[in-house]
């Protein structure tokens, strides 16, 4: 399947490859190159590139771009899928996933990549047998192994890998057995320029932290389950009793994972916590535009909406800016025209604005497209869908958890409110 | 200047000489460069263009030495650090092969990582360095019979990877070997080296497709994936191998690692399409073959479809994997939904595909391209949820263009303005590129929905006054189709269009201008000469498409106009006649033959006008995922809209069923001795279910969920000694014990029986026929009530109208009835479920089953069993419960059992079917616990078999409701004696 592994910088160097058959020689990558010069961005690099002997399919992260080398069908979607495993992986090792983290632990890299692929079929991908084959590199370990000679990789196959429930490895002990549940809420939302809501979506998921003793077999319950009615599991959720009672009953993987993710659709209505008022005129005949923008809360139940940023791409025409914040930071960038307005924290009683001035090119047409802004933000304490968890419990093991839960809200990708440009005769 | 050259080329020689001497000192090169810093200025020299290639050869060279000797040392950390150095060089693609033989000496070290350190390197090198490499194979055959799974595994992992052609025979006799290891991890491995030894030399195929034989009988989930992989890559034309291995696959499926399920699901959809008939109806096709001989009554003979259960378990066993985290098993999972389910089953991927979209980009990418071809087929599908193809601006322009495809793909009459409205902005889009694309697919809204023509094209006549020329240019092109469509009356559009010519500078915009002007030359008499007349002056500074264009339109002019534009048509043929490319020069030639009339133009001449006047078909408008759907969804080929290396057709459906009996297996274990009934058992209601109709999805849904709990609960008890992956779905929560390492292959049950009543027979029914079961899940209309699944059946020739339940007997009695069915067709059927509240007897609910004409009163008696529902709990709480329910709360009897009831799994089968309680997970062998409490008062009801020597038992049952318990033991007592 996977023939081949490059990774390539953001300035376009192969810093490692790996095969998992016979070697394919680092020229195909040319044809990458020749797509990755095309692309205006480097996103637009399309993620499946055929070459006449191979198929290149590549993702994106960290801007290193991971490059899988194709030589015959198979389901894009499942080497996409493993790319993005290893990046996970990556992370879960070394923190990061940067060029220089890859290239100090370049090592642990190898030996990884040799334990996740077969003759390029998925061998290991469960970051708990992952950890009982090759041991993650801290320093203490690092002092330990060149003290004693001992070394990070296992010896005996891992557990996991036989039993039935190959994502929690066995004889797992702490001395204080705690487990965390954060319920992160993602929007994403189109406004129209008159403010009101063209499409959102909010994007849950409850990622678990569980640190406990042996094998615990863990049910979380919800007060209105209603509201997931479109969910992935991680494969431990025991899926015919979420069918008949609305309840996640788990043996939880050791460490950090996904439990859940959820979907809320466009479907059921979505409050936006910010809404944003615009002003922009042109007036005919003069090279100043006037700009005004101000911030509020909406409907946050009290909770105060913090880390709000404000980006904006600017039409071409606009020659640089001159605004006066009411609290936190702006900028301007005249190439690019990216305004980006760092507001922090938004205070009810005085709400944050940006006004000021704009001057176009001289000589430039009043614009007539019109931007956006991207606007993000992050609520603490809340789940926005108004998810709440009912209790967790544990069965299985004798010892008394601590079990904390932690909500939070914060905008997607995109909370993409469309902007209306006056130009006033 | 030439000083500096001069000093170059000293300079080089110099370097030259370095590296022919390996042993300068690079302070020597040091000393150069300052040399040279000094000489120059910093702008002028570039000293490290120079030095930059040479220095990092003579340092690996130098290093490479240094490595040799590390590895030749003594010390184990100095080897694991070299190694380590040398995997570091592996990774930057630099070449370490010369060190071979020093590596390889250190195959059979004990340090385990620097081993693995040595395979990875052996793999890397191995093909290059053949002869050496065959000194290693001793260790890796040594290593094969260790007593380690790990180790043998990991052997064969290297061995099978080592691509040198002599070692052939010793890898197929370990891949023999290792497929009949007691490890599944073993086995898994040997899956995987069949792969890698068929590539080195695919003459061992019949031997290797042996193996895969014999692994596909396989029941371990961990080989399950890879052995299919195994077999895609060998022999994905042998489906004859999988017939007997097809419902294994099935219920495997959702245990087997992600991976895994990918590969099987896309194999099993390949597999369908060649076994099964076709479930989508056809109607279409026969009505038109038929209409002149349905006089005859020929369409009595054709037979409702009934789709074969071995279908229906495929699609019931892969719709839970839509929840699954992994992107490409939902994808897979759509994809086979897409090509075997029956068409109003499909929708049920639209909302995982549309979650999908959630993902990283990439993810995105492939399933829109997915979706873009499903949505062509069933805009329905996907409709609902039009707003999140809805593009945001901070979108990568692929996925825009993708989104935008749907987008237009979706529309519909009712739809359209809300789409052209967001198109609207779409245009206003910073992007401009992607504006364009928006243009381009307002275009198609506007030809394929007549309603709207008029609305975009007004609109795009706006957009002509555009500031940005790549939007106006793009109008054009898209106004110069739409007109070609409808041109009757729109001879303003074209003057318009004229007029902006002068502004205009995008070629293909030109070019579309001025064969609008010559198509339609006729109509704007005035202008079209005006537009040839300064063409004719700019003709030489055009691009080449606008210089045909021009050709063209002085052509059609001269035919229809000759009077004003003879001479600037001559004049510009004239102009062409000498132009520097080659296909205006022939175009022109060729013109002037057409349409000059002279001595050598013979007949042709005289059709010149039809020919280039001739009515020209409108250009259609469409999708250009129009034709994807010729390659199976989610392929890469589907992707590349090309053919791709080893893809594999999916064949169309097959007129006439092969046999279904290839896929029988004789069971030989015990375990499953009467797999046989229950399998004709769950055809029968999946049969059902597949007659049924689309209104009674939901139903039918729930008929599966029955199925699968109802082999979850068979499958508890073989958890006592060895926990299956099914678990994870089951209800229980069990006692997880750390598995045994050399686990035999894992067993698994198929569905449990459904015993099925008859509620009315379709004779006292006038057709209406009626049959229920007890589905035995928690009752979603009430938590009292239990749960009841009725089917009911039209057997009569005329439809029935509006059955619904009519009056209750006793008045009391609480039922959930089903919503009225308005309406039932001849031969078909409905499942239909149903909540009563028994309150914990045995008394039979009588009601009223009503049509629109009759009424029957009907009555269902449930079985003791059927009013409890299971209860989890562990083994200490059964006791302590068991404790607490003693004296009067305890009926005990002591039974003989037939003896091929003594297994506990026997038992546990046995007291299953009877009554719907737990299984209590026990360490003692010789008792069998099972826990359940009753449905309406939620008395605990536990019952406890101890085994006693010569197959008695000692039958206990301890719960409150002393009548129930009586009952109870009467009805396990019988099943435990029964054979």
């Amino acid at each position: 399947m996977i023939h081949s592994l490059f990774l390539v910088n953001a300035s376009g160097d192969i810093f490692l490859e790996k095969h998992w058959k016979s070697v394919v020689s680092r020229s195909v990558c040319d044809y990458f190159f020749e797509a990755q010069e095309r692309a205006t961005e480097p996103e637009n690099v399309p993620p499946v590139i055929p070459t006449p002997h191979h198929y290149l399919i590549s993702v994106l992260r960290h801007r290193i771009y991971f490059v899988a080398v194709i030589q015959s069908e198979v389901p894009p979607l499942f080497v996409i899928e493993f790319l993005h495993r290893v990046v996970d992986t990556f992370q879960d090792y070394f923190g990061v996933c940067t060029e220089a983290a890859i290239k100090d632990n370049v090592v642990v890299v190898y030996e990884l990549l040799e334990e996740m692929l077969d003759n390029g079929f998925p061998l290991a991908t469960e970051s708990n047998i992952l950890k009982e084959l090759i041991k993650p590199p801290t320093i203490l370990r690092t002092m330990v192994n060149t003290i004693t000679g001992s070394t990070n990789v296992g010896e005996q196959l891992p557990t996991g890998q036989l039993s039935v429930v190959p994502w929690r490895r066995t004889g797992v002990k702490y001395t204080n057995n705690e487990a965390y549940f954060d319920v992160v809420e993602e929007i994403d939302a189109i406004i129209d320029k008159s403010g009101s809501t063209i499409t959102a979506e909010i994007q849950g998921v409850i990622d678990a932290c569980v640190k406990l003793t042996g094998m615990p077999d863990l049910t979380l319950s919800f007060m209105n389950p209603r509201l997931l009615d479109d969910v992935s599991f991680h494969p431990c959720v025991r899926f015919k009793r979420w069918e008949a009672e609305r309840i996640l009953s788990f043996i939880p993987p050791d460490g950090n994972f996904r439990l859940l993710s959820y979907h809320v659709s466009s479907q059921n209505l979505v409050a936006i916590p910010v809404y944003v008022k615009h002003n922009i005129t042109f007036r005919e005949g003069s090279s100043q535009g006037r700009f005004d923008l101000t911030l509020g809360p909406k409907q946050t139940m009290g909770k105060a909406v913090e880390s709000v940023l404000v980006s904006s791409q600017l039409p071409r025409g606009v020659l640089n800016a001159n605004l006066n914040p009411s609290q936190g930071t702006y900028t301007f960038d005249p190439v690019t025209k990216l305004l980006s307005w760092d507001v922090g924290k938004i205070n009810p009683q005085k709400l944050p604005s940006l006004k000021g001035t704009m001057s176009l090119q001289a000589g430039a047409s009043k614009p007539d497209e019109n931007p956006t802004i991207n606007i993000q933000f992050k609520i603490q304490q809340m789940a926005i869908s108004g998810l709440k968890v009912n209790r967790l419990d544990m069965y299985g093991e004798k010892y008394k958890p601590f079990k904390g839960i932690k909500y939070m809200t914060k905008a997607g990708k995109s909370v993409l409110q469309r902007m209306h440009i006056v130009n006033c005769k | 200047m030439l000083l500096l050259l001069h000093w170059f080329g000293q300079y080089s020689c110099c370097l030259a000489g370095c590296i022919v001497s390996l042993h300068v000192d690079p302070v020597i090169c040091e000393a150069h460069t300052g040399v040279l810093y000094t000489e120059l200025s910093p702008q002028e020299c570039l000293p490290s263009l120079v030095l930059i290639p040479t220095r990092p050869r003579l340092f690996s060279v130098c290093r490479n030495e240094d490595l040799k000797e590390m590895l030749e040392s003594s010390k184990e950390s100095l080897k694991l650090e070299a190694m380590k150095r040398i995997v570091g060089l592996i990774a930057k693609g630099k070449n370490a092969s010369e060190l071979f033989p020093a590596v390889v000496k250190n195959v059979a070290s004990k340090n385990i990582e620097l081993k693995k350190l040595v395979y990875v390197y052996l793999v890397r090198y191995a093909e290059e360095q053949q002869d050496l490499a065959l000194l290693s194979i001793s260790t890796f055959q040594r290593a094969l019979k260790d007593p380690n799974q790990f180790i043998r595994a990991s052997a064969l992992r290297v061995l099978s990877s080592i691509r040198v052609p002599i070692i052939v025979p010793i890898m197929m006799l370990a891949i023999k070997e290792a497929a009949a290891d007691l490890s599944p991890y073993v086995r898994k491995t040997s899956a995987h080296a069949i792969q890698k030894l068929f590539s080195l030399d695919a003459d061992q195929k019949e031997q290797l497709i042996e193996v895969i034989e014999k692994l596909l009988k396989d029941k371990s989930t961990l080989v399950a994936g890879s052995v299919v992989m195994a077999f895609e890559e060998v022999c994905p034309d042998r489906i004859d191998l999988i017939h007997k291995n097809y419902r294994k696959l099935c219920n495997l499926l959702v245990d087997v690692e992600e991976w895994g399920q990918v590969v099987i699901i896309s194999m099993l959809t390949r597999y369908a399409r060649t076994q099964f008939t076709s479930p989508w109806k056809e109607n279409n096709e026969k009505a038109f073959y038929e209409s002149d001989s349905e006089e005859k009554k020929g369409h009595t003979e054709e037979k409702p479809y009934i789709m074969d259960p071995d279908h229906r378990l495929l699609l019931r066993n892969t719709k839970p994997l839509l929840q699954s985290r992994n992107t490409a098993v939902v994808m897979s999972v759509a994809q086979l939904y897409w090509h075997l389910a029956p068409k109003h089953e499909v929708s049920i991927v639209t909302k995982s595909l549309v979650r999908l979209l959630r993902s990283h980009r990439e993810v995105q990418y492939i399933v829109l391209q997915n979706i873009a071809t499903m949505s062509i087929q069933r805009k329905g599908m996907f409709e609902p949820f039009m707003k999140s193809f809805y593009v945001r601006s901070t979108d990568a322009t692929h996925i825009k263009t993708l989104k935008l495809e749907i987008l237009t793909n979706l529309a519909n009459e009712a739809n359209i303005s809300t789409i052209l409205r967001e198109f609207q902005t779409y245009v206003k889009s910073q992007d401009k590129a992607f504006a364009a694309a928006t243009i381009q697919a307002i275009g198609r809204c506007a030809t394929n929905i007549s309603e709207v023509t008029d609305t975009c094209l007004n609109g795009l006549v706006l957009l002509l006054s555009n500031r940005d020329e790549t939007v106006v240019a793009e109008s054009v092109v898209v106004i110069k189709k739409l007109l070609q469509t409808q041109p009757t009356q729109h001879s303003e559009i074209i003057k318009h269009m004229a007029k902006l010519f002068d502004n205009i500078t995008v070629p293909m915009a030109r070019a579309s201008i001025l064969w609008l002007i010559g198509e339609y030359c006729e109509r704007v008499p005035k202008i079209a000469p005006d537009v040839l007349r300064k063409m004719a002056k700019s003709f030489t500074a055009e691009e080449d498409i606008v210089k045909l264009q021009t050709v063209n339109l002085a052509a059609k002019l001269y035919l229809t106009n000759s009077k004003q534009t003879k001479l600037l048509t001559q004049y510009i043929l004239n102009l062409g006649k000498y132009d520097q490319n080659y296909d205006i020069r022939d175009r022109t030639r060729f013109i002037r033959q057409l349409i000059v009339p002279s001595e050598k133009s013979g007949a042709l001449n005289k059709y010149a006008r039809r020919i280039l006047l001739a009515p020209k078909p409108a250009p259609v408008l469409e999708s250009s995922f129009k034709d994807r759907d010729r390659f199976q969804l989610g392929t890469l080929s589907h992707s590349l809209n090309s053919k791709a290396t080893g893809y594999q057709e999916l064949s169309d459906w097959p007129a006439v069923a092969p046999d279904q009996s290839v896929r029988n297996v004789e069971i030989i274990e015990a375990s499953g001795s009467d797999s046989e009934e229950e399998s004709s058992e769950s055809e029968k209601t999946s049969s059902d279910s597949g007659k049924s109709s689309s209104g009674s999805e939901q139903s039918s849904s729930e008929s599966e969920l029955e199925q699968k709990k109802k082999k979850k609960t068979k499958k508890v008890p073989q958890k006592k000694s060895k926990p299956t992956a099914a678990d994870r779905y089951s209800e229980i929560p069990a006692v997880y014990r750390c598995v045994c390492l050399l686990e035999g292959p894992v067993t698994t049950s198929s569905f449990g029986p459904v015993k099925t009543y008859e509620l009315l027979h379709h004779m006292t029914g006038k057709g209406l026929a009626a049959k229920y079961h007890f589905p035995r899940q928690p009752c979603l209309y009430q938590p009292s009530m239990v749960a009841v699944q009725v089917i009911l059946s039209n057997s009569s020739d005329h439809s029935l109208e509006e059955i619904h339940i009519g009056d209750r007997s006793p008045a009391s009695l609480s039922i959930h009835c089903f919503n009225t069915i308005e309406r039932l067709e001849p031969e078909a059927s409905v499942t239909v479920s149903m909540g009563i509240d028994f309150s914990d007897s045995t008394q039979a609910a009588n009601f009223q089953l009503c049509t629109k004409e009759d009424q029957f009163s009907v009555s269902i008696q449930p079985a003791v069993g059927e009013l409890l529902m299971p209860s989890s709990m562990t083994e200490q709480d059964f006791c302590k419960e068991q404790g607490k329910l003693q004296g009067m709360n305890e009926t005990s009897a002591t039974i003989t059992m037939e003896t091929a009831n003594a297994s506990s799994q026997a038992i546990s089968k046995q007291v299953l079917s009877v009554a719907n309680v737990g299984v209590v997970s026990s360490s003692q062998n010789n008792f069998s616990r099972f826990a359940g409490r009753t449905v309406s008062s939620g008395a605990l009801v536990l019952v406890s078999l101890e085994l006693k020597e010569s197959s008695t038992a000692l039958l206990t049952i301890n719960t409150e409701k002393t009548v129930m318990a009586s009952m109870l033991l009467r009805d396990i007592k019988q099943a435990l004696t029964q054979a």
